[in-house]
């Protein structure tokens, strides 16, 4: 995966949740405006649609008003003179602006028992005022429906509107309004008053409906018929319901059913002028069942709505652009240093100290990170340097460790045979120093002629201390040795000498002894040390039983034992310290005393360095590689009978 | 030489009579007979294969000068014909039945019309579901040759009903719309469409069609004056020929045959709802084909006439059936 840098993750994560958050408030924003928005869209169009079917109301109720007074006045009046009857109708005709004709039509015969019809009209025309008789063969008035209507239903009733040719191709509507004989208490239809009613001041209103840029209203009749609207076409052509069927629209024909029962809506639609969406309002005319619609063009509606919402829109880009730019330089001020510091760490980390931390101004997280750098860069200056002068003292000490012990093992005896002179014995020792410098010695020399004296010891102890105190033990040893004097006598001298001013409690043991070369006879005394092994011809290697006794060096006036045991040529004394026994293994196991012995036992007629040899190389198989933990010595003397 | 001279002057006589015998017969071949087509109502297209006929030029084809005056309520084609006001009429076949019956020598050439449109609707809110069930209601009846089918279908299913005369204006559907009349008598291509479109749903209706009651009275058929079809039958069958092929055009032309149509009703300022007039054309056309497709377009099938001559005169409308081969004089092979 690619490393993105601090930078870059800000970036994302922080316009990330900004974008996020900003949708979130701009869709709620936007959602919540447009309900407010068209919640007073609602409020307003229905408030429109409302007040312009009120003021048509008003006209309609007006012509009723005249229409079914002048009807109620000739019913309680006879219409037997027709003079009076003629001049009623002119009058009404003229004295009403709207009113563009009337008649009165009789039912057959009714008004004159010769004629058929009877149906004087006056209607305006140029003008003035006209007169003509409708009804004949070529207009059988009482088939009509302006007729039949208020005849069957028993009540005035506004006709459908129509175009009237001859007023000069205007939208009438006509009112009739049954008229009765009432005859003894029975109603007898007599016939028809009607008055047609010019609607261009209905056109009027309605196409004065201006709605933004593009919304209109439109009115349609009880039976959906287009009466007013922005396309002229439609008007009288067309229903709501074939406009809809022209356009496939089913939504549009349950719009106009609902608008033809009476009801009242406010519903989205699609402008016929413009195909836009739109909203319509709608309500009824009450007294003819006509409903007006009023149209609200979505888009111009939502025009400040998109606009301020392209502005909000426009705004968090810019906003967003800016915080862009904030980001890249707060985040470049925070990695600018990083990058500075990462890099000076690496020219660091080649060893180069004294390379150059970037000065860095800021008091935040970065300068402290800095200033905590240039505080590491010191240590580590220091403290590399106190490592070199500590390394220096350390090789120095080594070195002096080094020399320490060469000059330790130099004191010892190394040159075998020692005496090739005599024959009656060989001696064998070897040292085999662990890493620390340490205590074992090992030491033999002749008393005198016959008299040889050896020793071997350990001293409690590791490094330099113990191996001065080997030096000082070896060297009074000798001291303390001489004709006659017997081994337990040179351990008591020489503990009483080391014990003297020892602050440093420093200890050693030793087993020692004089060999008489002549007859083998061996004088032994031992100080706390491991007992010796003894190999004789035909025979297992067995421990020697030694007088004990506690390591001297600690406490002044101890006394130890001599013990005697005399060697039968070829028979040899085996002397080691507890390097030997303690030798361990990777799994902590000890060589253990048993296996010494075991191991020595098939080695007794070998010559003494190679049992020497043999059992080093047995030790060191059994240490299996773990560190050699304190020093080997072994010492081995072979008696070969005296001369 | 006056020899000569009389002779190029009888050449050149010859030449400008031959030039002029050339223009005149050259102008006008075999010249366009006039003649005049009624029928039974305005512009509509009901009659849309007259019309295309004549707008693309059909009738010329078959050399006739044709003028369609625009019938309508108060004016009956038939008496046009029967007063040689006009040549051609277009009338329904019960009605020629009678006229014939009744002694006007007219003849069917075609029988345009070869199923029943004429229907009764009800709401069902009226709760009329079966015939019998327009007992004692206020049914709306046209005047005049609309009535025979109801008054056979009121016989058949003995009821007594108060009839309504229902105008010939289409506003009459008002009567039905604002329940003035529990039955409305209703074209199945003309007023069943504009109750639809004016809100009212297909579901909301019963519909009740003659033909589907035993009253197949095939409608609107071209009739013309015995005496006249003597003189030319040749014209006669050239303008049923015409007119068919008019028909057929209009069969693959549904949009052209529209607007040829809308075209004349604007010309005589008649509201044009042109997806009324596609409804109609529609259905015209389901009505014209005959069910039989070996039988040419505008044939009068023989049980077609005595079905409807025998219960014309079980109404007793007429008193004998005229021969079919009188009354009808087949000009499609």
């Amino acid at each position: 995966m690619k490393r993105r840098g601090i930078a870059f993750k800000l970036i994302l994560f922080i316009m990330t949740g900004i974008t996020l958050i900003f949708s979130l408030i701009f869709g709620y924003n936007y959602l919540y405006s447009r309900r407010i928005l068209l919640k007073n869209v609602e409020d307003n169009a229905r408030n429109l649609a409302l007040a312009t079917t009120n003021r048509i109301e008003t006209i309609l109720r007006s012509m009723e008003v005249a229409t079914t007074n002048l009807s109620t006045f000739l019913q309680q009046s006879a219409y037997d003179d027709k003079q009076r009857l003629l001049g009623l109708i002119r009058s009404f005709v003229e004295c009403n602006p709207e009113i563009y004709g009337s008649t009165i039509a009789f039912e057959p015969y009714a008004y004159d028992q010769n004629s058929l019809y009877f149906s004087p009209y006056f209607y305006k025309s140029e003008g003035e005022t006209k007169f003509t008789y409708i009804g004949g063969e070529g207009y059988h008035y009482f088939y009509w429906t302006w007729y039949q209507l208020p005849k069957e239903l028993n009540r005035p009733v506004w006709n459908e509107p129509y175009y009237d040719e001859g007023a000069g191709n205007i939208i009438m509507s006509t009112f009739s309004v049954p008229l009765y004989k009432i005859f003894s208490g029975e109603k007898e239809f007599l016939g028809v008053l009607t008055a047609d009613i010019s609607l261009e001041w209905l056109q009027e209103i309605v196409s004065s409906i201006k709605i933004f840029e593009s919304g209109y209203g439109f009115l349609i009749s009880r039976n959906g018929t287009v009466v007013t609207h922005p396309f002229k076409d439609l008007i009288m052509h067309e229903t709501i319901f074939s406009v809809a069927e022209a356009r496939e629209d089913a939504h549009l024909r349950e719009i106009g059913r609902e608008m033809i029962r009476g009801e009242s809506g406010f519903v989205p639609f699609t402008s016929i002028v413009t195909e836009h969406k739109c909203w319509m309002a709608y309500c009824p005319v009450p007294s003819t069942g006509w409903s007006l619609a009023v149209i609200y063009p979505q888009d111009e509606l939502m025009a400040d709505v998109v606009n301020m919402n392209r502005t909000i829109f426009l705004l968090f880009l810019v906003g967003l652009f800016l915080l862009l730019g904030v980001i890249v330089f707060n985040a470049r001020s925070i990695t600018k240093p990083l990058r500075m510091l990462a890099r000076a760490t690496r020219v660091i980390s080649t060893g180069n100290l004294d390379a150059e931390f970037p000065q860095i101004k800021s008091k935040d997280e970065v300068g402290n990170l800095s200033e905590s750098f240039v505080y590491m860069q010191n240590s580590l200056k220091r403290y590399i340097q106190d490592l070199t002068e500590t390394t220096a003292a350390k090789e120095r000490i080594e070195s002096e460790l080094k020399i320490a012990r060469e000059i330790q093992m130099s004191i010892i005896p190394k040159i075998f045979p020692p005496f090739p002179d005599r024959p009656e014995f060989d001696i064998f020792a070897c040292i085999e120093p662990a890493k620390e410098v340490g205590g074992d010695l090992y030491d033999f020399f002749f008393i005198d002629d016959d008299h040889i004296c050896f020793m071997i010891g350990d001293v409690s102890g590791k490094g330099v201390p113990a191996s001065l105190f080997m030096a000082v033990t070896k060297t009074l040893f000798k001291a303390n040795t001489g004709e006659g004097i017997r081994p337990d006598e040179i351990l008591v001298r020489l503990n009483n000498e080391l014990s003297r001013d020892n602050d440093s409690c420093m200890f050693v043991t030793i087993f020692c002894g004089i060999l008489n070369t002549k007859t083998g006879e061996v004088l032994y005394s031992s100080a706390g040390h491991n007992p010796p092994l003894f190999l004789c011809r035909d025979k297992e290697a067995e421990y020697l039983g030694t007088p004990g006794g506690i390591a001297v060096g600690a406490l002044e006036g101890l006394s130890f034992k001599t013990e005697r045991l005399v060697l039968h040529p070829g028979e040899c004394l085996f002397m080691y310290t507890d390097g030997v026994t303690e030798a361990a293994n990777l799994r902590d196991e000890l060589f253990s005393e048993k296996k010494l012995r075991d191991d020595l036992s098939p080695l007794r007629d070998r010559p003494i360095k190679d049992i020497v040899s043999s059992l080093m190389e047995k030790i060191e198989d059994f240490s299996q590689g773990a560190p050699q933990a304190d020093d080997i010595t072994v010492m081995i003397l072979k008696y070969f009978g005296g001369a | 030489m006056r020899e000569r001279t009389r002779s190029s002057v009888a050449l050149v006589g010859t030449v400008i009579l031959i030039f002029f015998l050339l223009i005149i017969l050259g102008g006008g071949q075999s010249p366009l007979k006039k003649i005049s087509f009624m029928p039974q109502w305005f512009p509509q297209a009901e009659f849309a294969g007259y019309y295309v006929a004549l707008d693309k030029g059909i009738y010329k084809k078959y050399g006739i000068d044709l003028t369609i005056m625009p019938g309508g309520a108060e004016r009956s084609s038939v008496d046009y014909v029967a007063s040689k006001k006009a040549d051609f009429g277009g009338t329904w076949l019960s009605t020629a039945i009678q006229k014939r019956a009744q002694g006007l020598k007219i003849v069917n050439i075609a029988q345009v019309i070869q199923r029943s449109a004429l229907m009764f609707i009800v709401k069902k809110s009226s709760g009329i579901e079966t015939p019998q069930d327009m007992n004692g209601k206020k049914v709306g009846l046209w005047r005049g040759d609309f009535q025979l089918q109801p008054q056979a279908f009121f016989k058949k299913y003995n009821l007594k009903v108060k009839v309504i005369p229902q105008p010939f204006s289409t506003d009459y559907i008002d009567l039905f719309l604002m329940d003035a009349l529990d039955v409305a008598t209703a074209m199945w291509y003309n007023e069943y469409h504009l109750i639809i479109n004016s809100g009212l749903n297909p579901d909301e209706l019963n519909t009740f069609f003659f033909h589907d009651y035993g009253l197949n009275f095939p409608e609107n058929g071209i009739y013309v004056l015995e005496e006249t079809y003597r003189k030319d039958p040749e014209l006669c069958c050239a303008f049923v020929r015409a007119t068919m092929e008019g028909w057929e055009y209009c069969f693959e032309h549904h949009e052209e045959a529209l607007d040829i149509v809308i075209k004349y009703m604007k010309e005589l300022y008649i509201p044009a709802s042109r997806v009324h007039q596609r409804w109609m054309l529609e259905r015209m056309i389901d009505i014209i084909q005959p069910l039989d497709r070996s039988v040419p377009l505008g044939t009068l099938l023989p049980e077609d006439y005595e079905r409807v001559a025998q219960t014309l005169k079980e109404s007793r409308l007429i008193k004998e059936v005229p021969s079919y081969e009188e009354f009808y004089k087949k000009c499609q092979r």
